[in-house]
């Protein structure tokens, strides 16, 4: 508050600093050492990791006494089914090998250093909020091709090729620009999801038909409920998801192709148009609640499950995730999602279905057969099997689950996926275009909270859509 | 004092200079670097020139968060300064004169506890308290009772419209009881004398407050401007917990620079991420600056 009464001395708050910033300035050349660690660089050698002998048990050439470093995304599936279930099966497969196993819930923080100094381990879950951007690992060729695991010959029958023991469009989910990159490995389907007993006990059924959809959400307001919510704080990509399989169902899956392939006016077409408007004149009727948009996802399940909502669109990985607070005798139930009229290019089942959490071989590991063979090994039955007893998710391996009991959600899902039959949609823009995916879930907030209306919101995700593909900076891909 | 002081000096300065160059001061040469490159986090960075400046100015979101700065640079230090003077004063002398001697108000020391107990929490707490005071429905601390009470609703975080006010009263809360203490200390060592002089002559405790209070503690107050523009250049931990999406929502009505950056990042984009990173480096720095030196006054000295 006061100069110090011994001014005669120099050293004064004013001096220590004026010495401090040139201290600062004495050091900065010294920084362009430090520069030089924390950027990495493409000087490091690419060396092709030492493989094995191949045989028939060994087809991807894995050196058998390799090491072989494992990290999972320590999230909503556990670490579980990889210590329980995947490395044994790879340790009875090669049994000198070593396994270095370890887990994370941030993924990028451990792992995004060790990519850009060039040690990265074999084989990577990346998953979770923290996941490293896959789009810009495969631009900056850090992921290995996974071609020779998905032409190897598979672990139960080697007269087939691993490709063609997992459900169609695995590969495709995990490829770029037809390279496949990644193992999407977890089978989800999406739809409305409801309270089976809630709809039975006040017989409503989800119908089809748009009108008659209008319908049921008026009966459900009429009750009392909401009658339908998704969670606008963190999660409003559940309902662009709906609002696009919609348009698909509308339009035909092209409209959905169109738009992941950056084409002109792929977002203003009528089909997009009118599933937003369809979507969009749910607020304005009163069968969502505005309160809604600043909950996060966790909240809204809760309150279905306290049956203060009614519909509720996500994954099927719902089930599982509320687990905790689903009372009993609840039962999940999935309904797709209705058309809008007769005029419809595709049927009633329709359904957006894909395969989810990712699993890369890093392209400059030391073990990338290893980690190719740990795919193998995944991919086998057994390995389906176990990990969907672990963590009661059905996986892309064909058969793996037969028999299994899934609890009523799942299985209402996995009925729909398997009636839906080849009228299963997909989505590719929201992993391969970052900010375009958080332009959707912007406006589609807007749009359903009533603030744009159906034109406005198509405007402004074709304007980020074209600025996207206009971006240099940004490695494009097709499907 | 004169005798061996530079060693005396040196020895104390050189751990921390030391730590502050390799963790502070490299990383913000770096990211210098890193504004003039495209660079999404593996590869090598590529040199691009200026074009990521140029980007930025075309940005909307820039734009927008370099608003949302403005507003909190004016509001936040005025908001926060005068209610924790106005409080300070209570807690040290706007209370009765004992025995010739100023004091605060009745619990005055109770209060003070009050005060400073939000400058306890870590902001990601305070960031989650406040979901919950926010929540714009019946389980919201407000809101619920506002709803109880037969009222609508206030859609705090939700409506684009009060959305960043909604965190700047969050700001506002979390920052007051630091400054109480502050200013306290301050007034603490304004002699009572001069009170108890002003006292006899019949001042009110209007006049002392704007005659004797105010100007003896305008060192402090220059500091607390301070701080508080900085922290208003900051906000990343709250708007992020709070605003809708996370990201400075809903749809940009919250948004600030380091959001952006951190946003950028995350899209790997970290040539752009570092470029905003500058701004903001760049933007402090001036008003630092530019506070420091238009609030230069002379010093009052007691002796």
């Amino acid at each position: 508050m006061s100069q110090l009464p011994d001014s005669t001395s120099d050293l004064s708050r004013r001096n220590l600093l004026r010495g401090a910033a040139a201290a600062g300035l004495l050091v900065i050349p010294a920084t362009g050492l430090l520069s030089a660690c924390a950027t990495g660089g493409d000087d490091t050698p690419d060396t092709p990791a030492a493989g094995g002998e191949k045989s028939d048990k060994n087809p991807l050439g894995v050196k058998e006494d390799a090491q072989l470093e494992v990290v999972i995304f320590n999230g909503g599936y556990g670490e579980k089914y990889a210590t329980d279930v995947h490395e044994p099966l790879y340790k009875k497969a090669f049994p000198n090998a070593t396994i270095k196993h370890s887990s994370t819930q941030e993924i990028s923080t451990i792992l995004q250093p060790r990519f850009a100094a060039g040690d990265p381990p074999d084989f990577v879950n990346n998953s979770g909020t923290k996941l490293m951007d896959f789009g810009a690992l495969v631009a900056d060729q850090q992921l290995a091709d996974l071609t020779p695991l998905w032409d190897a010959p598979s672990v139960d029958d080697p007269a087939k090729k691993v490709r063609d023991t997992v459900v169609a469009g695995t590969v495709e989910v995990g490829s770029f620009n037809g390279k496949p990159h990644v193992l999407y490995y977890v089978s989800t389907v999406f739809g409305l999801w409801y309270s089976g007993k809630l709809f039975k006990d006040k017989g409503w059924t989800v119908p089809d038909n748009w009108d008659a959809f209008l319908t049921l959400l008026g009966d459900i307001k009429k009750a009392g409920i909401i009658p339908y919510a998704y969670a606008g704080k963190n999660a409003p990509y559940y309902q662009y998801n709906v609002i696009l399989t919609h348009a698909a169902k509308i339009g035909g899956a092209d409209v959905l192709k169109n738009i992941d392939n950056l084409e002109d006016g792929a977002w203003k077409v009528d089909a997009v148009k009118q599933a937003a408007e369809a979507w969009g004149s749910l607020i304005g009727k009163g069968f969502m609640d505005k309160s809604h948009e600043g909950l996060i996802h966790t909240e809204v399940q809760l309150q279905q499950n306290q049956n203060k909502v009614a519909l509720y669109p996500s994954g099927d990985w719902l089930e599982g995730e509320q687990a905790k607070t689903t009372p009993a005798g609840f039962e999940y139930t999935m309904a797709t999602l209705p058309g809008l009229g007769s005029s419809d290019k595709m049927p009633a089942g329709t359904l957006r279905a894909t395969a989810g959490e990712g699993y890369v071989v890093p392209a400059k590991g030391k073990n990338v057969q290893g980690g190719m063979e740990y795919m193998r090994q995944m991919l086998s039955k057994e390995g389906g099997r176990g990990f969907t007893e672990v963590v009661k998710a059905p996986t892309v391996v064909v058969g793996a689950s037969e028999g299994y009991a899934f609890p009523p959600g799942v299985a209402s899902s996995q009925k729909a996926l398997a009636s839906a039959g080849a009228n299963v949609v997909n989505i590719f823009f929201d992993g391969w275009y970052k900010d375009l995916e958080t332009e959707a879930r912007v406006a589609t907030n807007e749009l359903m909270f009533g603030r744009i209306n159906a034109d406005q919101f198509c405007e402004r995700l074709q304007k980020k859509a074209d600025a996207t593909k206009k971006d240099d900076a940004v490695t494009k891909f097709k499907r | 004092m004169r005798h061996g002081k530079y060693p005396f000096i040196i020895g104390f300065l050189a751990a921390p200079v030391a730590l502050y160059a390799i963790f502070v001061v490299a990383p913000v040469i770096q990211a210098f670097q890193l504004s003039f490159t495209q660079w999404r986090g593996f590869a090598a960075p590529k040199w691009i020139g200026v074009d990521n400046y140029r980007t930025m100015f075309e940005d909307d979101k820039f734009w927008k968060a370099l608003q949302h700065h403005a507003i909190l640079l004016i509001c936040l230090p005025l908001i926060t300064i005068a209610i924790s003077l106005f409080f300070a004063f209570l807690l040290n002398v706007g209370g009765r004169s004992r025995a010739g001697v100023m004091t605060g108000i009745w619990g005055s020391k109770f209060y003070r506890v009050v005060f400073f107990l939000p400058q306890v929490l870590a902001v990601a707490i305070i960031a989650v308290l406040f979901q919950t005071v926010y929540r714009p429905n019946e389980t919201g601390l407000i809101d619920g009772v506002l709803m109880k009470l037969g009222l609508d609703p206030i859609f705090f975080l939700v409506d684009p419209n009060i959305a960043l006010w909604s965190i700047l009263g969050v700001l506002v809360w979390q920052a007051v009881g630091f400054y109480v203490v502050l200013f306290s200390a301050g007034m603490s060592s304004i002699p009572t004398d001069i009170y108890e002089a002003a006292a006899i002559d019949g001042a009110t405790k209007f006049t002392l407050f704007f005659r004797i209070t105010l100007p003896l503690l305008w060192n402090t107050l220059q500091v607390a401007w301070v701080y508080l523009g900085i922290a208003a250049f900051d906000c990343f931990a709250l708007v992020n917990v709070l605003s809708i999406g996370n990201d400075g929502g809903p749809d940009g009505a919250t948004t600030v620079l380091a959001v952006e950056i951190y946003r950028n990042m995350q899209t790997s984009k970290y040539g752009y991420a570092s470029a905003l990173g500058v701004a903001l480096f760049f933007l402090t720095i001036t008003f630092a600056a530019l506070t420091l030196r238009v609030s230069r006054r002379e010093n009052v000295e007691y002796s």
